[in-house]
């Protein structure tokens, strides 16, 4: 065999030519930018959006002290602290559903085609937006935040049993064979074999959406479904801006901890 | 003998039970914590039952009606579906030009955020903390107050997504910056390559293919989301949802939701290909 050499030139030259590829690459994205910004229309204010604009963030850097600090029911410490309670029991009540389904819904412990059909049941309940799901509970709780709840949970179910099903499958079925080589019983097998697999991460894809429905509780405000979103769109549709600044800058700060502390649980829990 | 130095609260209250071996070898087994979690997560569970009024009577009793609406859905109104098209594709269209622009927009903020391309703490500090808040700005919020900027209309939904997609991506694509190999930047900025270029050749290749599936995991999610922004009058399917649940005409309401249904599969099939083609 001859050894080959090139100068750096010629190894250049002999570089894939990916042009084409590139060029196709190119030509997709371009026709499809250009597709999608036919839809881009606006019944345009007139010109005004700057000065609109000009006031809205000077409202909201001038947040109004008042609400900020009473404890009532309609300042905003009381109104965060109802969002979190909705925040939290909705992700639990939405893991109560999520485990069954998840079970259900992992190919290792069901026939294939079951966890097929449960995969787009799950998919189905994602993919109505949630203020559909809050109009229907408000017509079985009436308004307030124990509908916020329910649809917190039902929303929740979409990414819960997605994770969990993941983690089910990825459960390491050695451990559970040496547990019956050594003689224990299925409730052994469970207590010793799966729990401690699963765990740590339900426990931190739990903790996760906790902090992602913390997020999103806004929405269920636009249905009257409790939480801080309500009182938060009320200012907003009525130009309130120095409120809205206040109910903004404690929701940012308090999902800010929020994440903060969780991003600690999580990794410790990652470390066992 | 001073073993309760080094040990947490929880430990010096419960003491660990102390094993002797045979060899006469001690051994401790902390307690464990679970007690504790399980009361902490009860108090949080009663506390929270109490402030959201959470009656589970109320919910056996009532359930049915939730079931009431859904009811209505069915059969949907087939025939409807001609006037669902032209929202539909523009929810997609949003969602596509606005993640378009959002992960663009993300890319130079992320290098700034990344402590091993910019060595200026105070810097990345400052661009991480504003990424932060950017992504706890709800992004129904958004959306309304793009409503009064810009006008009612899908320009307002897709702002308020491509504010979004620019959250979510950079704070992603900027962990990822973090933590690719700097040899090979190195190794070319000692060739005499100038920083952007250094960047260009050695960072941008790494972090691209995982970048490219973050942008298309996240355009999924939005077209799920950009329905809802609809309801606050920023275009596509949540502005005749919005309408046609308010004139409870709930067989359309089925067949617009069915319609984003096969939408958000046929997307979501499509993506998951193209990001298993990416890594």
């Amino acid at each position: 065999m001859s050894e080959i050499r090139l100068t750096p030139a010629e190894q250049l030259s002999k570089e894939p030519r990916k042009w084409i590829a590139t060029l196709i690459v190119a030509l997709v994205c371009v026709v499809l930018a250009a597709w999608s910004g036919s839809a881009l229309e606006s019944n345009s204010t007139g010109g005004s959006g700057l000065s609109v604009a000009r006031g809205i963030i000077l409202g909201i850097l001038h947040p109004t002290t008042d609400i900020l600090f009473t404890l009532g029911k309609n300042g905003v410490p009381y109104l965060l602290l109802e969002t979190m309670c909705i925040a939290f029991l909705g992700t639990l009540v939405g893991a109560v559903i999520s485990i069954p389904l998840a079970f259900l819904g992992a190919g290792n412990i069901v026939p294939k085609p079951v966890a097929l059909v449960f995969r787009v049941a799950v998919m189905a309940i994602r993919t109505i937006p949630s203020f559909v799901y809050g109009l229907m509970f408000i017509m079985v709780t009436g308004p307030g935040a124990f509908a916020g709840l329910l649809t917190m949970s039902v929303c929740s179910i979409g990414m819960l049993s997605k994770m969990f099903i993941e983690t089910i499958e990825d459960l390491d079925r050695g451990i559970l064979e040496s547990l019956s080589a050594a003689g224990c019983t299925t409730f052994d097998k469970i207590r010793y074999g799966i729990i401690p697999q699963l765990m740590p991460s339900f426990a931190s894809t739990l903790i996760y959406r906790f902090d992602m429905n913390l997020r999103d509780a806004t929405v269920l405000g636009i249905v009257g479904a409790g939480g801080i979103g309500a009182p938060l769109i009320f200012a907003m549709n009525s130009y309130r801006w120095n409120d809205v600044g206040a109910i903004l800058l404690g929701l940012v700060v308090l999902v800010l901890i929020v994440e903060w502390f969780s991003s600690k649980l999580r990794n410790a829990l990652m470390r066992g | 003998m001073k073993q309760s130095d080094g040990m947490s609260l929880y430990d010096r209250i419960f003491r660990p039970r102390t094993y002797t071996l045979e060899n006469g070898k001690t051994v401790n087994e902390k307690r464990s914590r679970l007690p504790l979690v399980l009361i902490l997560i009860l108090a949080a569970i009663i506390i929270s039952g109490e402030v959201t009024g959470f009656r589970i009577s109320t919910l056996m009793r009532r359930v049915g009606y939730f079931f009431v609406m859904l009811g209505d859905m069915f059969p949907p109104d087939l025939s409807y579906m001609k006037d669902v098209w032209g929202p539909l594709w523009d929810t997609i269209k949003m969602s596509l030009l606005g993640s378009a622009i959002g992960a663009i927009i993300c890319i130079p903020f992320a290098v700034l955020c990344s402590s091993n391309l910019i060595h200026r703490r105070i810097v990345t500090g400052f661009f991480k903390f504003f990424f932060s808040v950017v992504r706890t700005l709800p992004t129904l919020v958004v959306a309304l107050i793009a409503t009064y900027i810009f006008g009612l209309g899908t320009l307002a939904g897709t702002v308020a997504i491509a504010v979004f997609t620019f959250a979510y991506c950079g704070k992603i694509l900027y962990e990822q910056i973090e933590t690719v190999d700097m040899g090979s930047h190195e190794a070319l900025e000692a060739l005499g390559m100038g920083r952007l270029s250094a960047i260009r050749y050695s960072v941008w290749p790494q972090v691209l293919p995982s970048f490219l599936s973050t942008v298309l995991f996240c355009f999924e999610g939005n077209v799920r989301y950009a329905s809802i922004l609809g309801y606050v009058g920023a275009g596509g399917l949540g502005l005749i949802l919005n309408e046609k649940i308010g004139w409870r005409e709930y067989p359309r309401v089925g067949m617009i939701l069915i319609a984003l249904f096969v939408a958000v599969v046929a997307i979501e099939s499509l993506s998951s290909w193209l990001r298993s083609k990416l890594t």
